[in-house]
């Protein structure tokens, strides 16, 4: 079994599972290391980390030393293939002109999905996370808490590899002994911002990122990953090895070629590959899941791009992970006289709830720096950042939930704009320019949105993509609550800059004009929420549908909450969990 | 890995060198740019502009472009400068950034190209740049003309620091210079980006990442000393 083309379909699978990035490559690896037969649907083209990511071209060898363009919107060599928040021919629509109210949905379009450009931020979320409304009475509580993750956020950690450090800090939790990699130091603007913001209560801790500092430990965490399974162990010993430590050189978002950051296409999928349990078909754009006379899933029609046809596959049991938003068009979309509203959708919770992440961000001038010695400041991208800190004060701030702060400095690889605003020309200018260069910093927040009744997602009546699907219409509101928020965010950044003597752009006071777009943090989440209640909810806690036991959501739409912590360590746990259950079910006969 | 290091500048086949010939020229003295082109001053004066009112219409980029290979100015899109233009450009280009004892002017590292590059392209963003670049350009040869009876490139660094003054925007500029300030402002945007990106570039302004190692090493103690945090 390997990347195939249709004539090598089987004529049926033991699962099928749509979509290859996290969720999906997730999915792959735990069902195909226990001897299930794996069909994965990828609706984009075959991609290769090793032989297509560019390592090392500067931006004086990319086209318009590599600007962003409305193709390209996070610059020339940005991994992302096909996608971006407009993907030709495959519209989305929105219920409202208001600028505030329009979702932005960014979709790629190839095999591991986002996890090949993003960040690799990789925080756990922590107790409160799970129970937000016990918390504050807002919100929805997860039918789940940590404890019941925590041995899945274990085993992620392990299998993709993550740096950072165990700090003890309330609601962000540790991670067992010897599971996380050394985290990199600190650069120096980091360190300064430590030592100004210690009076503030803001703690300045290393990030939790997917990126092999060291080499992972092939001797020990193939049995603590897949106890009792030798073969499962023999091929993860030797996947670990393939892959390399980060060099601390060019920029993650590019992929590497080297593996030595997680993405699917380098972690998940050549594992579950080898071991010859995993057919995947690319340019296969999934439409609707099929059920049997008896409701049951039964497989999936999708889209053979090459020709336009529709095709039809065969599985036991369906895994959606196509993104929370495409997995909730596909159930919307899987329409029959048995489920005229859609498949898994008796509770009428499909599309429901979804959410991105709050955020903003502030920039300014750190005299401090300027003349700072020379030296390599480049590493890994993010090594440190603040995590929420004031979970004491939640009732005196105005809006409920938290955010943490991620920061850059130093001297980083110049690119356009690097002259800055420098006046003049000249040895003059040239002098400004050196001065200026590395003596920036700026602050981004990413915090929490609760979930509510105005955001959410349904079919469009009316507009169809280029295959004849009809497609998500988009409605959305913040509430205070998110507003608020980003507007702390903005008067924090700009206390902590002028604490440290800085200059800061203006701070944004309104939060309604503070908040960045929503979706365009891309941290989409919800649309096919787990609960205790069916008529509440669209799956149980082992991300089932309730209507459909065999057809499970292993993306991030099952979240309840978006905390602030990046969204896709959690939706790889889940994942895994809920794919063990699965395996589990299929044993006993239950699917 | 060896073959794509930082270091390494891009390969450059002959049919992509041949175009660059107006751009190498820029950088020798005018007797010897006049020689190559086998031309006069006055004859270079009559090479026909592009029109500057008119958007490139060449084709996008694409959201699958090959990633994994070294681009060269040109090579995406025709590129739009006169030779005489060009010339203008690379002489504006080593006024703003005068290299450093030992360095190559920034026209010989072809950042002219990238500026061409820029405004050839058929993005919205570099499209707004095209007019402002081309009328610039060409005004700056008018103009040394109407001071000094010479192209921008054959007046003295005195004379081209005349008129840089009058438009660069760090002394008040006077009304009638107003569209020449914009043009400077772009220039310089452009000048300096092309210019920071190359590895000559990265040594002038002080960055040294980009190089691979075994361990981040973090700061240096005389960094943090410098930041008070020894």
């Amino acid at each position: 079994m390997a990347i195939i083309t249709e004539k090598d379909l089987q004529p049926t699978y033991d699962v099928i599972v749509v979509g290859s990035g996290a969720g999906g490559g997730q999915s792959a690896y735990t069902l195909t290391m226990n001897g299930v037969k794996v069909l994965m649907l990828e609706a984009g083209r075959n991609y290769d980390p090793v032989t297509e990511t560019p390592m090392f071209q500067t931006h004086a060898q990319m086209p318009l030393r590599g600007m962003s363009t409305k193709e390209k919107p996070f610059g020339f060599v940005d991994a992302t293939v096909d996608g971006g928040w407009n993907v030709p021919g495959e519209p989305y629509t929105q219920a409202s002109d208001n600028p505030d109210e329009r979702f932005m949905w960014w979709r790629p379009r190839m095999l591991g999905g986002r996890t090949n450009h993003w960040g690799r931020i990789s925080l756990r979320n922590g107790p409160y996370d799970f129970k937000p409304h016990s918390r504050d009475g807002l919100g929805v509580d997860w039918p789940i808490g940590y404890d019941d993750v925590a041995p899945y956020y274990d085993k992620v950690e392990m299998l993709i590899g993550v740096y950072g450090s165990n700090e003890g800090l309330e609601n962000t939790p540790d991670s067992p002994n010897g599971t996380l990699l050394p985290p990199p130091k600190a650069r120096a603007g980091e360190l300064y911002v430590k030592k100004h913001i210690a009076k503030f209560g803001m703690p300045v801790i290393p990030i939790h990122r997917a990126i092999l500092s060291t080499r992972q430990d092939h001797l020990n965490f193939p049995a603590r990953l897949h106890p009792n399974n030798p073969k499962a162990q023999k091929i993860i010993a030797k996947a670990m090895q393939e892959r390399a430590a980060c060099f601390w050189a060019t920029d993650c978002g590019r992929g590497c070629a080297i593996k030595a950051n997680y993405q699917s296409t380098t972690v998940h999928l050549p594992p579950a590959l080898a071991t010859g349990n995993l057919d995947i078909l690319c340019n296969a754009h999934a439409r609707e899941v099929t059920v049997d006379a008896a409701g049951k899933a039964n497989g999936v029609i999708y889209i053979d791009k090459a020709t336009g046809q529709e095709r039809a596959v065969k599985a036991r049991a369906v895994v959606l992970a196509a993104s929370s938003a495409e997995s909730s068009r596909i159930l919307l979309n899987s329409k029959s006289s048995r489920y005229p509203q859609g498949l898994a959708n008796t509770s009428g919770e499909v599309g429901k709830n979804i959410m991105d992440t709050v955020g903003t961000g502030l920039g300014g001038h750190m005299p401090a720096f300027e003349g700072l010695p020379v030296h390599n400041e480049e590493g890994a991208g993010t090594h440190v950042y603040i995590p929420w800190w004031l979970y004491k004060d939640a009732s005196k701030l105005g809006f409920a939930r938290g955010y943490h702060i991620e920061f850059g400095t130093g001297r980083r690889m110049p690119s356009l704009g690097a002259g800055g605003a420098s006046p003049g020309y000249g040895k003059s200018y040239k002098e400004e320019v050196r001065r200026t260069y590395g003596a920036g910093i700026g602050f981004s927040g990413r915090g929490e949105m609760i979930p509510n009744k105005d955001s959410f997602c349904d079919i469009d009546p009316v507009v169809k993509d280029k295959f004849g699907i009809p497609v998500l219409r988009f409605h959305w509101k913040w509430s205070e609550h998110e507003t608020r928020q980003a507007a702390h965010m903005e008067a924090t950044f700009a206390m902590i800059i002028e604490a440290m003597g800085g200059k800061c752009n203006k701070p944004e006071t309104d939060g309604n004009k503070a908040i960045e777009p929503p979706g365009s943090i891309i941290h989409e989440v919800g649309g096919t929420i787990m609960g205790a209640d069916r008529k509440t909810s669209v799956t149980n806690q082992w991300n089932q549908c309730w209507d459909v036991p065999n057809l499970l959501v292993n993306d991030g739409g099952p979240f309840c909450s978006n905390a602030d912590k990046n969204p896709t360590l959690t939706i790889m746990a889940l994942a895994w969990r809920a794919s063990d259950h699965l395996i589990e079910e299929m044993r006993k006969g239950n699917i | 890995m060896e073959n794509n290091s930082p270091e390494t500048p891009p390969r450059i086949d002959r049919r992509q060198a041949l175009k660059w010939l107006g751009a190498a020229a820029a950088a020798l003295t005018l007797s010897d740019q006049l020689k190559l082109f086998g031309a006069s001053a006055k004859k270079l004066k009559l090479v026909s502009m592009a029109d500057p009112r008119s958007p490139t219409n060449a084709k996008l980029i694409g959201t699958d472009p090959l990633l994994n290979h070294n681009y060269t100015p040109g090579e995406l899109w025709p590129l739009t400068l006169t030779n005489k233009q060009r010339i203008a450009a690379a002489a504006l280009i080593d006024l703003i950034l005068p290299p450093e004892p030992g360095d190559k002017l920034p026209s010989a590292l072809g950042v002219q190209d990238f500026v061409d590059e820029w405004i050839s392209s058929p993005y919205e963003e570099t499209n707004k740049d095209r007019p402002i670049i081309l009328v610039g350009l060409d005004w700056l040869d008018a103009e040394a003309q109407k001071r000094f009876h010479k192209d921008f490139v054959a007046i003295t660094e005195a004379q081209k620091c005349q008129i840089a003054d009058d438009i660069c925007g760090k002394t008040a500029v006077k009304k009638e210079f107003k569209n020449q300030q914009n043009f400077f402002s772009r220039f310089r945007y452009l000048a300096a980006s092309g210019y920071y990106t190359t590895p000559q570039g990265w040594k002038d302004i002080g960055y040294v990442g980009n190089v691979p190692s075994v361990d981040f090493a973090g700061p240096t103690p005389e960094a943090l000393k410098h930041l008070g945090l020894a």
